[in-house]
């Protein structure tokens, strides 16, 4: 009975895992100031109505290429100036950053729950469709990623939701990878075998007795593919092969851009500024959380 | 070791072949059957598109169809470009020279930095110019690179005016391309400022594309001297009273240096995948603006063939890094 007891106070004296980790991320500078910059970003994503100032499509025929209001010839009502066919530089990067959010959370989602199965799939089945997995897998990775990208939007067809598809399908593999790699490490352990013993399951082994512990590296892979999303989605819409104009599309309003980069500098400095600090922040969050999730490192 | 060069030799032909199968399934994936999407938007009358299904093979059953590309692939048949009507496998290999010589290039550029950055913020570890090097290298690692590009040629090319905006060198000198190398040719044509013209129009898409390898180079430098700077031959080296210089350039750099090499080794995709965009913005005359424009003028047949050797060649490059790493460190050969 006191045995019990202690034990039990031990466990509450053992900071829950969510305050364990807030203290180790807590310890990264770079990184809170990476996760306030993405709360920011997520924020304006959800809130671009109401805080831009302009319709993002809406075309002041009057103002065209104004400059930002610092310079001469600006004005505060374009407080980043206009494009080339007036429309509000800001009103479009407010509107854009829901674009890359939308981007990362779908492609992050598909390619993350896909990998995930297919990862615990090959951890557990026999070895001939392990090795048929893994082999396949090889096989979209021998593709530069986005190569591979660009030829899957020219079979479906240029739009943001067919490059969503094709980053998605590019990035799985290595979901799978990570996943069936923890999985072989933990298929081993005393816990596992235990709960076999107890009759679990091979779904429940799977899902409930082995796939809480292989976490870890999967949420550090999320993170930096959400930025690897962000950038991809970018590249493509860039190329002319992801959002189609006029969407405000961060990297389609570079393509747009492109002509005027030695007339008017403002409308290619902003869009790829905007790309450049939310995947820095992104980046920045993700180091942290492999060092805060991964005891490793923990107390190095 | 001969075991497992055999072993990886076996994992590498399954994979080829699903390569093949992929650049073989993509012509008929395309919505529409392939004569169709040859015959492009002039379309095709119904005798002559009959007739060209059977020319082509494309009635014959599909595991029939694909031994033929493959054996054709073997050979070296890579079909014809709709465009220029030469062989694609000519194509690539006329082309393949420029986007080798920006990528080396840019591999020198990134190894010659990265290196020393990571050695510094390694010895300087948790100091200001660990701090600084290692933001600086997250900037790079997050860099936009088709961004990148603009702003330097906005601020060298449009304020500065030092370096020319697109091509492999100036219109002013002509020469018949030897090597297919801009930097050689240009010195063996004997032309005055030929070279310098050519050099002039390297810098910039070197630095494009070497910036995100520079910087994972200087992050995996950084991490490999640090793991071999807390071992305990490096505390003997420094007991003995060996100059620092020594003991961090020679003795931790090169027990450091295998994992960088394998990340160099392995950053052969993501060269070639910036290669498409590098390309596209100085209008290289390489395989990345050859892709890109390609799918944009759906000549199909090139799109196929060149992914198909982009693969092959990734993987070829990929196998020799894993062999030379077993080669070197020979714990990995038991796995």
């Amino acid at each position: 009975m006191t045995e019990t007891s202690e034990t039990a106070s031990q466990a509450t004296d053992r900071p829950g895992p969510l305050r364990e980790f807030w203290y180790y991320f807590r310890e990264n500078r770079g990184a809170v100031m990476g996760l306030w910059i993405f709360v920011a970003f997520v924020l304006v994503a959800l809130f671009a109505d109401l805080i831009a100032p302009h319709d993002p499509t809406a075309q002041f025929r009057k103002n065209l290429l104004q400059p930002p209001f610092w310079q001469e010839g600006g004005s505060i009502a374009f407080p980043l100036g206009t494009d080339a066919l007036g429309r509000d530089i800001l009103s479009r990067l407010l509107h854009g950053a829901r674009y890359s959010f939308y981007v990362g959370i779908v492609v992050v989602t598909v390619a993350a729950s896909g990998g995930i199965v297919i990862g615990l799939i090959a951890g557990f089945a026999p070895r001939w469709l392990d090795a048929i997995i893994m082999r396949i897998m090889d096989i979209i990775l021998a593709f530069p990623s986005l190569l591979l990208a660009l030829v899957l939007v020219a079979i479906l067809g240029p739009s943001l939701t067919n490059a969503m598809i094709a980053i998605a399908i590019v990035l799985q593999p290595h979901y799978v990878r990570l996943t069936r790699a923890s999985v072989l490490s933990e298929r081993s352990k005393d816990y596992v075998t235990a709960a076999r013993v107890a009759g679990a399951g091979r779904l429940r082994l799977m899902f409930v007795t082995v796939l809480p512990n292989c976490l870890s590296p999967i949420i550090v892979q999320a993170a930096l593919s959400f930025s690897t999303a962000i950038l991809d989605a970018a590249a493509l819409g860039f190329l002319g092969m992801g959002a189609q104009p006029p969407t405000p599309e961060w990297g389609t309003m570079l393509a747009e851009a492109r002509e005027f980069i030695l007339r008017a500098w403002w409308v290619v400095t902003f869009p790829g500024l905007a790309i450049l600090v939310t995947v820095l922040a992104i980046n920045l969050m993700g180091d942290g959380l492999r060092d805060a999730l991964d005891p490793k490192l923990k107390r190095s | 070791m001969l075991k497992f060069i055999l072993s990886r030799l076996l994992t590498f032909l399954p994979t080829f072949f699903g390569v093949t199968l992929i650049s073989f399934a993509f012509i008929r994936l395309l919505p529409g059957d392939p004569i169709t999407v040859l015959a492009g938007e002039r379309g095709i009358s119904a005798e002559r598109h009959a007739e060209l299904m059977t020319e082509f093979g494309f009635d014959q059953p599909m595991l029939i169809q694909y031994w033929d590309y493959l054996k054709g692939v073997v050979q070296g048949d890579l079909g014809q470009s709709l465009v220029t009507k030469k062989p694609v496998w000519d194509e690539f290999f006329t082309l393949f020279p420029a986007t080798l010589e920006l990528s080396i290039c840019a591999i020198i550029f990134a190894v010659a930095l990265g290196l020393p950055a990571g050695v510094i913020a390694a010895v300087n570890r948790g100091k200001f110019f660990d701090r600084l090097l290692m933001s600086s290298a997250l900037v790079g690692y997050s860099m936009p690179i088709f961004w990148w590009a603009l702003l330097l040629i906005i601020a060298f090319s449009g304020w500065l005016g030092w370096t020319p905006v697109s091509g492999r060198i100036s219109l002013m000198y002509y020469f018949d391309s030897g090597t297919g190398f801009m930097l050689i040719d240009s010195l063996r044509s004997g032309q005055d400022g030929a070279f310098w013209s050519a050099v002039h129009h390297l810098i910039l898409p070197t630095i494009v594309l070497g910036t995100i390898p520079l910087a994972v180079i200087a992050r995996q430098t950084r991490s490999a001297m640090l793991e071999v700077l807390s071992e305990d031959y490096i505390r003997t080296a420094r007991a003995k009273g060996l100059a620092p210089f020594r003991v961090n350039g020679v003795h931790a750099l090169r027990n450091a240096l295998i994992p960088v090499i394998t990340v160099i080794g392995l950053s052969v995709g993501t060269l070639l995948a910036g290669a498409i965009l590098t390309e596209t913005i100085f209008s290289w005359p390489g395989i990345g603006k050859w892709m890109v424009d390609s799918i944009f003028r759906r000549d199909y047949p090139v799109v196929q063939g060149g992914l198909l050797l982009i693969a092959v060649m990734v993987m070829i490059v990929n196998l020799i890094v894993d062999m030379l790493y077993g080669f070197i460190n020979p714990k990995i050969r038991k796995r």
